[in-house]
């Protein structure tokens, strides 16, 4: 007779490749049966996403582009999980901070001297993200309410007074019923590189990720959140206030995610419009944990998602496959990675026994 | 009164979908587990359920396929978080991300397309009841299982022997199990019937509620079931009068665009729902401390023996 037994391993084996190849190859395979299934050739597939991903500088820079928002967002939600809160309201707080940037860029120009325009739109974006996240953060705090619905149920409220705002009060009266505020003055726009759409958002999110590392590694503050993180009993004994620090910790990882929006607003769009919320707050916490909450990773994992989501639009433009085999195939990686933890952590003996 | 008996009916309409998926849930985390991937099971479940319609044309297939994909991710999340060990926030979410992605994918040939849609159950009787059936003669067969399933799910959960055991399996496993209740069958069979109701609500929705099928077209739904699982504390009656609320509040914004009265500017009226929800969870979770509620103790806890 043969038993199956599961047992603790007493270290945690398989290094990060491992993992990583044990939850990308069952995705890339579940998603070719899913290729397979609308009767696409999964190879050419695969190929026309990797070429519209990584083919050339062109298609890379477009990568970049979209990380952008995508390491902002996995930042915010991977600060936010370090003291076990979980941020799943990016999205709303990345439409707050677009709303506020653009609220910034639209209304306040003629106040704000042309040099000093592009960081407060930086500040206004980060404080629109971070009101968002307030409240959620003090329900948390002071009551223990479930921050997960909290922070998501914002994430509607947050998109229904954004279209509120570019169908109503501040649409474009030249726009000719286009959904969408006036484009910006060009104070507030921010500079591009290498002839690309590659702009400054990329080089702050960059900046924030190294800060973060330094602050948690370095500072006391940093310190008293891994405590936290690692025993709120601990923490508690030893005088640290649990309740400031979560409100702290969850207005920063708002702020975070509100730049995402800043720098899609002032960086793409140039405007408040419709497309500005489409899940790169969902992607964050796919990014936070591939990432392993560690900041320095998350630019690389934002890359590699980003990449899937380039390479997904470039499917829809060539094969006129949805492009949501994207987040299928996000989807798929988060569940097998999660699947394969289990192989770090544990191990299968086989015991044989005579019946 | 005809004012009341449409905003009513478009009430009871409404909540359908919460109140199947909050049920299900109920019994998901009173078992231990924590689901948080309701809301791509329910797009999973109107995507499904709304191609099947179209194609086969039969409601009940359409449902039975819409269940049985939402059992089968559910059933997905039980093996990770069961088997596996895995965090069941994050393989909830997992299965929410991957749910919007793959019923957007599957179904976006089907956007736009005219597919079957359930019929209202208008029967002499009904007309003969005042008030009352007027409102129930507006709705589907689904709604009389849906507010069948409310008293019948309370009473199993607690009032017979396999409540009991699922109660248990969900405040102490360890002890349960010693006292041999099979605690990881009671909590895959509970996650599995969650999945199945969950389905079922979003085959309400794409068959019922608004016929046809539009990607995130249950804009998060699920994610106010969850909610109305802890403003219910666990208990299905009292999920009912959740999911009325939240049915109430959608009737109020179709009256008042049915009728041009801009009492209320139609942005407020569609964030109402959400802010309610948060509202609702708040005073429940501070009033907790007087002990109504009782989220499962081992609520996302996995359970093993060697341990």
């Amino acid at each position: 007779m043969v038993v199956f037994k599961v047992e603790k391993k007493a270290d945690s084996g398989f290094s990060l490749i491992q993992i990583l190849l044990l939850a990308v190859i069952p995705a890339i395979l579940v998603g070719a049966v899913i290729f397979m299934a609308v009767g696409a050739n999964p190879l050419r597939a695969y190929y026309i996403m990797f070429m519209g991903g990584f083919g050339d500088w062109f298609h890379f820079s477009e990568v970049l582009v979209k990380a952008t928002p995508l390491i902002f967002t996995g930042l915010a939600v991977a600060l936010a999980a370090r003291m076990l809160l979980w941020n799943i309201g990016c999205e709303g707080q990345l439409v707050f901070g677009g709303i506020f940037a653009s609220g910034t860029a639209l209304f306040f120009q003629s106040y704000i001297p042309d040099p000093l325009m592009i960081p407060f739109v930086l500040l206004s974006g980060f404080a629109g993200g971070a009101v968002w996240a307030l409240l959620p953060a003090i329900l948390k705090a002071r009551w223990e309410v479930n921050e997960i619905i909290t922070t998501l149920m914002f994430n509607y409220i947050a998109v229904i007074l954004m279209e509120h705002l570019y169908f109503g009060p501040w649409r474009d009266p030249m726009g000719r019923g286009f959904p969408g505020t006036a484009m910006f003055n060009e104070s507030a726009w921010f500079p591009r590189f290498f002839q690309t759409r590659v702009h400054l958002g990329l080089f702050v999110a960059i900046a924030a990720c190294m800060l973060l590392f330094v602050i948690l590694k370095k500072t006391k503050w940093g310190y008293r959140i891994t405590v936290t993180g690692n025993s709120l009993g601990a923490a508690r004994y030893s005088g640290i206030n649990i309740t400031c620090q979560r409100i702290a910790v969850l207005i920063i990882s708002g702020g975070l995610a509100g730049l995402a929006g800043t720098s899609e607003v002032c960086g793409i769009h140039l405007r408040l419009q419709q497309g500005l919320a489409v899940g790169y707050g969902y992607d964050g916490i796919i990014i936070a944990f591939l990432a392993g909450l560690n900041p320095l990773a998350v630019p690389f994992v934002a890359i590699i998602l980003g990449g899937l989501i380039v390479g997904g639009d470039q499917l829809q433009t060539t094969l006129h496959l949805p492009s949501s085999i994207s987040l299928v195939l996000e989807g798929t990686i988060l569940l097998a990675i999660l699947a394969s933890n289990f192989f770090s952590l544990y191990r299968i003996r086989i015991l044989r026994r005579s019946a | 009164m005809n004012d009341l008996i449409f905003i009513a009916s478009i009430t009871l309409k409404s909540c359908i979908a919460v109140l199947l998926a909050s049920i299900g849930e109920i019994f998901t985390e009173k078992s231990g587990i924590l689901n948080l991937g309701v809301e791509g099971i329910m797009l999973i479940g109107a995507m499904t359920g709304f191609i099947i319609g179209y194609t086969t044309g039969s409601p009940v297939m359409a449902f039975t396929g819409a269940m049985l994909a939402g059992g089968l991710l559910a059933l997905l999340h039980a093996f990770l978080s069961i088997n596996l060990h895995a965090s069941q926030v994050i393989s909830g979410l997992a299965i929410t991300i991957f749910g919007m992605g793959m019923s957007s994918f599957l179904g976006r040939p089907f956007i736009g397309k005219l597919g079957i849609r359930l019929e209202e159950l208008d029967c002499a009787f009904l007309d003969k009841v005042p008030f009352l059936g007027r409102i129930l003669a507006q709705q589907t067969f689904l709604v009389l299982i849906a507010l069948m399933i409310v008293p019948l799910s309370w009473f199993i959960l607690f009032r017979t022997n396999l409540g009991l055991n699922i109660r248990a399996a969900g405040e102490d496993p360890a002890a349960a199990d010693a006292a041999g209740v099979p605690v990881k069958f009671l909590r895959y069979g509970c996650t599995l019937f969650g999945g199945l109701m969950a389905g079922m609500a979003g085959a309400y929705l794409s068959l019922v509620y608004t016929p046809g099928w539009k990607e995130g077209m249950s804009a998060g739904q699920g994610w106010i079931a969850i909610a109305m699982v802890i403003f219910s504390t666990w208990n299905p009656v009292r999920a009912l009068f959740g999911a009325l609320l939240f049915g109430g509040l959608n009737a109020l914004q179709f009256y008042f665009q049915a009728t041009g009265a801009e009492l209320i500017p139609t942005y407020i009226l569609r964030i109402l729902p959400y802010l309610l929800t948060v509202l609702v969870l708040f005073l429940v979770t501070a009033l907790k401390r007087g002990g109504i509620g009782t989220t499962p103790s081992a609520l996302g806890n996995p359970f093993s023996r060697e341990e």
